[in-house]
């Protein structure tokens, strides 16, 4: 068998393939936060139940609809995109004037009650979602074995991070999007209805999460705390990125996901704190973060 | 009613939070006009500038923008009646180049000017399109902020204090840019606290105070009354 660094290569690959599709919920995840933060400079701590959301939607569709998986990648990020928009303008629009506590604290709140709905409807222990026929099965690529839908699940991510990175970075409403980030009320004196975006841009942020949560519904059980599980560790990653930056978030999702894999292959009582440790580095060395710009 | 002004103000008081800033501002601007606003630094005139924009908290009073009532309009949607603004710090965005910058204001109508158009009037636009905004002097990035409100076809501008700050040659040419402007029919409202500067390029001139509006000076009339302005800026 092939050893690298004494490791069995399948086991090491193994590992790194975890961290890889980790990370790409990572990327995922932080991504939609990076643009919420940026555009609405609120800490949307619902982001992780509304990954969850992403799910139960997935999972909601093929059980009351009997909707698939591939159509639920396309219809439960809208529908909870949707949620999303109402969220905001009930509720977080009302903050925009006031401290990031506030929103911390009400995006905090609606993720309780969320979280706290679902396990009343479905219980906390978690509920199957299968794998797609045309995912399952694995390839042996010699040093390792691949599960396709592990494959897809990074592939589908980083695709949908290099779309929203080439809308944001290369077409005009990402123009739009990232001068409000700057200066909102300088581009409203320019005829764009800002507020509108802001919505919209909450809305797009909340559907990455749950598009992310359809991803996730066949490898974890599709439970209340499973956003939860995640969403600790993907502020971390926003931080170690630089809040805001949606390049950072992008490249520190994967690359601390790779991280935390490779640690669990040396030192794996370290897997679970090992981001932490990288955060804290970070914070000391480069408080902006590593992608960020100091204001 | 051909003689009725393209904008006017009455009775425009304006609040930062508690801060009551503007007391009551009255003016008007006749189309194609270049028409100033002159006062010492704290006298009220950006305010009134962000005031017609919707920029500020709170307003009270008129502001009626070719004879429709603009006053409780949100800043976009006064926007789209036809008035631009480019503001004193300029507002380049560092996060866009050139080019974005400029495409970045929607055209709200007919009649704007062409980006080949702009590109004559400011061939140093064109040289750095792909820079980032801010990494632009402070001249090509006071031309940039103006280039891009004559893109949406918006025919009252609003410019405050477009000299501030830049060396005289640049001045000069800034002077040029707003007659070229005005002989394109443009019509412009200029916050200025250079009045050697305004009047090599206005028509008229409102002097304002402690959030008013106290006199008004005919650009012909300037030199008769160069002892009171010079009471009225403190020069």
């Amino acid at each position: 068998m092939m050893m690298i660094l004494g490791i069995p290569a399948p086991l090491l690959f193994g590992q790194l393939m975890l961290g890889v599709v980790n990370g790409a919920f990572y990327a995922l995840l932080s991504l939609g936060l990076a643009i919420i933060f940026g555009m609405l400079n609120i800490v949307n701590f619902a982001h992780g139940a509304l990954f969850m959301l992403g799910a139960f939607t997935s999972w909601g569709l093929l059980n009351y609809a009997g909707i698939g998986y591939w159509w639920a990648l396309l219809l439960a990020p809208l529908i909870v995109g949707a949620f999303g928009v109402v969220l905001e303008r009930l509720f977080i629009s009302k903050l925009y004037k006031l401290d990031h506590l506030y929103g911390l604290l009400l995006t905090f709140g609606i993720a309780l009650i969320l979280e706290g709905l679902v396990r009343n409807y479905y219980g906390s222990s978690g509920l199957p979602y299968r794998i797609p026929a045309e995912l399952q099965g694995a390839q042996d690529l010699g040093f390792m074995i691949m599960p396709n839908y592990r494959g897809w699940v990074v592939l589908a991510a980083l695709v949908m991070c290099l779309i929203t990175w080439i809308v944001i970075e290369k077409t005009s409403i990402g123009a739009k999007l990232r001068a409000a980030t700057e200066n909102a009320p300088l581009v409203q004196s320019f005829g764009i209805n800002v507020p509108r975006m802001i919505t919209l841009t909450y809305g797009a942020g909340v559907a990455l999460a749950a598009f992310a949560g359809v991803l996730a519904a066949p490898i974890y059980s599709v439970n209340p705390g499973m956003g939860a599980n995640f969403i600790i560790v993907v502020f971390a990653v926003v931080v170690i990125g630089g809040m805001g930056s949606i390049l950072g978030s992008i490249i520190t999702g994967f690359g601390l996901g790779i991280v935390e894999g490779l640690t669990r292959v040396f030192y794996p009582e370290g897997s679970a704190t090992v981001i932490f440790v990288v955060m804290v580095i970070v914070l000391l060395a480069r408080p902006a973060g590593l992608f960020g710009r100091a204001h | 009613m051909a003689d009725a002004p393209m904008l006017q103000v009455s009775n425009l008081e304006s609040w930062y939070g508690e801060s009551h800033i503007l007391h009551g501002v009255d003016f008007n601007v006749q189309e194609g006009e270049v028409v100033t606003l002159l006062g010492r630094n704290g006298a009220g005139k950006t305010t009134t500038m962000k005031s017609i924009m919707g920029l500020v908290g709170r307003r009270a009073g008129s502001i009626r923008f070719k004879g429709e009532e603009i006053v409780g309009l949100r800043p976009d949607l006064v926007a789209r009646r036809g008035i631009a603004f480019c503001p004193e710090e300029r507002g380049i965005f560092a996060s866009l180049d050139v080019t974005e910058n400029l495409m970045l204001p929607p055209r709200i109508a007919e009649g704007g000017l062409d980006i080949e158009r702009i590109y004559t009037l400011f061939p140093n636009l064109q040289e750095r399109a792909r820079s980032p905004g801010t990494k632009l002097s402070g001249g090509e990035q006071q031309m940039l902020a103006i280039a891009r409100i004559l893109r949406t076809g918006a025919r009252l501008l609003l410019l405050d204090e477009p000299t501030e700050g830049l060396a005289p040659v640049i001045v000069q040419q800034i002077g040029r840019t707003i007659r070229e402007i005005k002989a394109l029919g443009f019509t412009v409202l200029l916050v200025e606290q250079n009045f050697r500067f305004a009047a090599t390029v206005a028509d008229r001139h409102y002097v304002m105070e402690h959030g008013r509006v106290i006199d008004m000076i005919p650009n012909a009339e300037l030199e008769q009354n160069m002892t009171k302005l010079h009471e009225y800026l403190g020069v």
